[in-house]
Parts: C-alpha cells; sequence; structure tokens
C-alpha cells in the first residue's frame, strides 16, 4: 500500500492552481535577448501612432516575391499549432488564379494559450502590419481577422479606425463563439462565408477553395506578427535567434504549479526545464507537463531536458503545438489530468464525425473509470487500441489531439496508470467535479491582466 | 484509384463494407474508414465504384 500511495503520489504536494481563476500574468523575455512580440504590460495597448513610432507599417521591405523568398529564408513556421511552413502556404495561394484572400487566425481554441488574444488585444498593429503584407504578397483583394475573444474584437475594430484610410486594401473583422474546433481552418473559412464555425473533410484545403471558394491563406496571428520583422530586418537577422529548423522566437505560455504563470518570449530551441524554470519558476520536483496547449498530451517530468522546438518536441511524440505549456505538481495525478483534458475534448468535439462522437466519449469513460479504480486490464488495452486506432478518423484533428492524449498517458505514465488498476486514487477522487462539465481547470483566463515579469 | 470516406457524412449504414470488406473497414460503432492512403489495386476498381454509388449518404468519392 505504500508503495501503491507513493506511486500515486503523497498527499502533501498540493495541485496545479485552478487556471479558470482571474489572476495577474507575467509578461516577460527570456534573459539576454530584444523581444520582437512583446513589449513591456505597462505600456498597455499599442495604439497606431506608438507602433509607428516603433518604426511599424514602414514602407520599406521585401514585396511581393522577394516577401515569400525572405520568409522561405528565415524558416518561418506557423505558429497556430501545425509548425507549417509560412512561405509554402503563401506561394499555394499566390500561384493559384485570384481573386484570392487571407485571414488572420486569432480565434485561440486551445484553452491554455492565451497569446493571440494578447497580442490582438495589445498589438493589433503589428499583426495588421504583418496581414497587409501578406496580403500584397499574394495579391488578396480583402483581409479578414477572425476572433471570439470580445477584447480582441474590440481592440482589432479600434486599430481599423485608427489605420482610417491608410489599409490599401478591405479588412473585416467576423466574430465567432468561442469554441475548440472553431479556429481550424475550415472552420474560420466557413464562418467568413456565413456558415457554422465547424471543420469540413479535407482536402480541399483553403487555398484551394476558402472564402468565397477562392484560394484563401489562413495564418495565424503570430505568425503574422513575425512578417514585419522578417520583411524589414531580413531573413539573416530573423535567424540570429532560434535553431536551423525551428528560428526565431516563439511566444511561450506558462501556465499551471509555477511561481510566475504568464506569456514569455522564448528563441526556439531552449530547454524546456531550464526556460521555464527562469521565466515561470517550476517547483522543486515537477509532475509532468501538459503540451502544446492541450492537443500535444503529457509529457513526464524527463521531458526537462527536451528542446522547445518543432521537430524535437514531436520526435518525443509530442509537440510544441501553440506553444502553451502547463506544468503539473506532484500533486497532480497524470490520470486526472487526463481526464480533466479528456472531458474537455468529448464536450468540445463538433458533434460532426461519428468516429469522434463515439470516440472521445469511449475514451473518456474509460479514463474514468481508470480514476475511479474500476477499469480492469481489458478496458486498458481497448483504451490503448483506441489511442492508436482513431488517430486520422476525424474531419479535423480534435479526435487526434484526443487520441494522443491518451496515448501519452499509456506512454509517460505506466506506473501510474498501473497502480489505479488495482485501487481508486486518492488524488483521482476530486474528478466528481469535473464530471458536472464545467470548464477545464486548465483554461486560462486573462481578465486578471499583465505585469511585466521583471518587476514582480 | 485511391478511396475516401468523408467522416463527417459517413452515419456507418455500412453496405460499403458489404461489397468490398479489402478495402471499406468499418470500426466497432460501424463507421467506415480506408487505411492508409486509400489506393484500390486494380482488380478492386469496380467493387469500389459499385461501394461509391450504394452508399446512401454519398460519403464515398474515388480519385483516378
Amino acid at each position: 500500500m505504500s508503495t501503491r500511495s507513493a506511486l500515486v503520489g503523497g498527499p502533501s504536494a498540493p495541485a496545479a492552481a485552478d487556471a479558470r481563476r482571474p489572476v495577474s500574468l507575467a509578461l516577460g523575455a527570456r534573459a539576454g535577448i530584444e523581444p520582437r512580440l512583446l513589449i513591456d504590460a505597462s505600456e498597455g495597448r499599442e495604439d497606431y501612432d506608438a507602433y509607428r513610432a516603433r518604426g511599424g507599417y514602414a514602407e520599406r521591405g521585401a514585396v511581393g516575391e522577394a516577401l515569400i523568398e525572405a520568409l522561405e529564408w528565415a524558416g518561418l513556421r506557423g505558429r497556430g499549432g501545425a509548425a507549417f511552413p509560412a512561405a509554402t502556404k503563401l506561394r499555394s495561394v499566390a500561384d493559384r488564379d485570384g481573386p484570392r484572400f487571407v485571414v488572420a487566425n486569432g480565434e485561440e481554441g486551445e484553452p491554455a494559450s492565451l497569446k493571440d488574444r494578447w497580442l490582438l488585444r495589445n498589438r493589433p498593429h503589428l499583426v495588421l502590419d504583418g496581414l497587409l503584407r501578406a496580403s500584397a504578397a499574394v495579391d488578396a483583394q480583402t483581409a479578414y481577422v477572425f476572433v471570439s475573444d470580445p477584447g480582441a474584437a474590440a481592440s482589432v475594430e479600434r486599430a481599423f479606425e485608427e489605420l482610417d484610410g491608410h489599409a490599401p486594401i478591405a479588412l473585416q473583422l467576423v466574430t465567432t463563439e468561442p469554441r475548440y474546433v472553431a479556429g481550424e481552418e475550415t472552420a474560420a473559412v466557413r464562418a467568413i462565408n456565413g456558415g457554422p464555425a465547424l471543420p469540413l473533410d479535407k482536402p480541399p484545403r483553403p487555398f484551394e477553395s476558402g472564402v468565397q471558394e477562392r484560394p484563401t491563406l489562413v495564418a495565424n496571428v503570430e505568425t503574422l506578427a513575425n512578417v514585419p520583422t522578417i520583411a524589414v530586418d531580413g531573413a539573416e537577422r530573423y535567424r540570429e535567434l532560434g535553431t536551423e529548423r525551428s528560428p526565431g522566437t516563439f511566444l511561450l505560455t506558462v501556465s499551471g504549479a509555477c511561481a510566475r504563470p504568464g506569456l514569455y518570449e522564448v528563441p526556439l530551441g531552449e530547454p524546456l526545464g531550464a526556460t521555464l524554470d527562469e521565466l515561470a519558476g517550476l517547483p522543486e520536483r515537477v509532475g509532468g507537463f501538459l503540451m502544446g496547449g492541450f492537443f500535444a498530451g503529457l509529457l513526464a517530468p524527463r521531458a526537462r531536458e527536451a528542446r522547445l522546438a518543432y521537430d524535437e518536441l514531436r520526435d518525443e511524440g509530442s509537440g510544441l503545438g501553440c506553444g502553451a505549456i502547463v506544468v503539473l505538481s506532484e500533486g497532480d495525478c497524470p490520470v486526472a489530468v487526463a481526464a480533466d483534458v479528456i472531458d474537455y475534448f468529448e464536450r468540445e468535439n463538433a458533434k460532426q464525425c461519428g468516429a469522434c462522437i463515439r470516440g472521445t466519449a469511449a475514451m473518456r469513460d474509460a479514463i474514468f473509470a481508470l480514476a475511479r479504480g474500476e477499469a480492469d486490464e481489458e478496458r486498458l488495452e481497448r483504451l490503448r487500441g483506441w489511442s492508436l486506432s482513431l488517430r486520422e478518423r476525424g474531419a479535423c484533428a480534435l479526435l487526434d489531439g484526443a487520441a494522443g492524449l491518451v496515448g501519452s498517458l499509456l506512454r509517460e505514465f505506466p506506473r501510474e496508470v498501473d497502480a489505479h488498476l488495482a485501487n481508486p486514487c486518492p488524488k483521482c477522487a476530486s474528478l466528481s467535479a469535473y464530471e458536472t462539465k464545467q470548464e477545464s481547470r486548465f483554461a486560462l483566463s486573462v481578465e486578471g491582466g499583465f505585469h511585466d515579469a521583471r518587476k514582480s | 484509384m485511391r478511396a475516401k470516406v468523408d467522416p463527417v457524412k459517413c452515419e456507418g449504414f455500412g453496405p460499403c463494407n458489404e461489397v468490398l470488406p479489402e478495402i471499406f473497414k468499418l470500426d466497432e460503432w460501424n463507421y467506415a474508414y480506408v487505411e492508409g492512403d486509400g489506393e484500390v489495386p486494380e482488380e478492386f476498381e469496380e467493387k469500389a465504384r459499385e461501394a461509391e454509388t450504394g452508399c446512401p449518404v454519398h460519403a464515398i468519392t474515388l480519385e483516378p
């Protein structure tokens, strides 16, 4: 019994704080780097004049095909979660017959991420500068900003007013209700076309048939925020930070069991543990990490040694995704964490694909049975089977995320999972609260505002 | 030829699996899917067309 309770953790370590409660979040950059995306929290929202004063909307810089080449040299990869090469995406739209459209995707579906909301609320003109440059490069006739966060929508609307006539093409704001799948590229396009913000089966992808069934570039707002600096300062400068395959900096959202939850700008390729410890302050003993928002699943504490880069984390069976990491304490049972997240996936699935509706529900029920100490070997084997067989079965990636989460729990925490087969876990006891189908406790609120990290 | 099942459209009626079980698999809830990239060997092409037209919700597409 003592061995078992040690395996599922002692009762002394507190679980990661409930992220739904608004607290003031820290804002800062890794020591020794000049931030490219973040500005001081004390500055508040950067308006048109402030952005211009910083050199924004510069008339110089690479345009057209030269900009696409610069993005290619810079190696910019999409920051929405898929890390797809930005230049390839732009070129696939530019090469097709017009009219063409561009969408700045700020519908941040990942509950543990806040960087897109922060960017649009605080640096809307940096995003719009990137959006206008990308629109010009693909010769788009209209550009859209797609969001659900009311604070982001208000900031973008003000930015449109501040731009007043300075934008060379039509700009439109399209809002939607918040939902995990609403930010998926086909869902965004469908909403802009007047439909529901729900994913469609692919192909066609938006670069083939998007807004008004025309070639459409859908780019994450952080991806676009990197475009002005690459256009003006060049690819070489951009590559001064980051790694060969993951160049530049990214916005890291850290929450959970850490001293300073918040938003940090970090060069890609830095070590996970040391970076999180320097910026956010890790507990002495970490229980694990929930990666990529919810999408990239769980990692055991040994992932401290991993690098914060796209390919390196993929090789770990995980991912950087949208750059959000939830730190788990020793008081967090990985099964309870998985239960919270799989419950969210089950609730948030679009109810469109049969395999997703039935598969997320089946995995959820099995994880909850495991948490209650009611699962046997056979049920665990079925769970393992679903974690493999349900991949690539949905129109969007939600089912992949759910299956990947389950697979990561079984792969990263085998001893803890086995310990649940025999007995109810004391740390999973509070799970009854999740079964009321509330918001996930890892869903990060931004309503507490931000403060500068070095002043905290 | 490549076969594809639209997961949004599929309602699990399953005639595709009766016509051509080698290509159209059913999961435990009866929803259809194809394995890998859905490549259909030449000897199955006619059966694949039969499965396509026989799907009551038109969830199957065949690409040359």
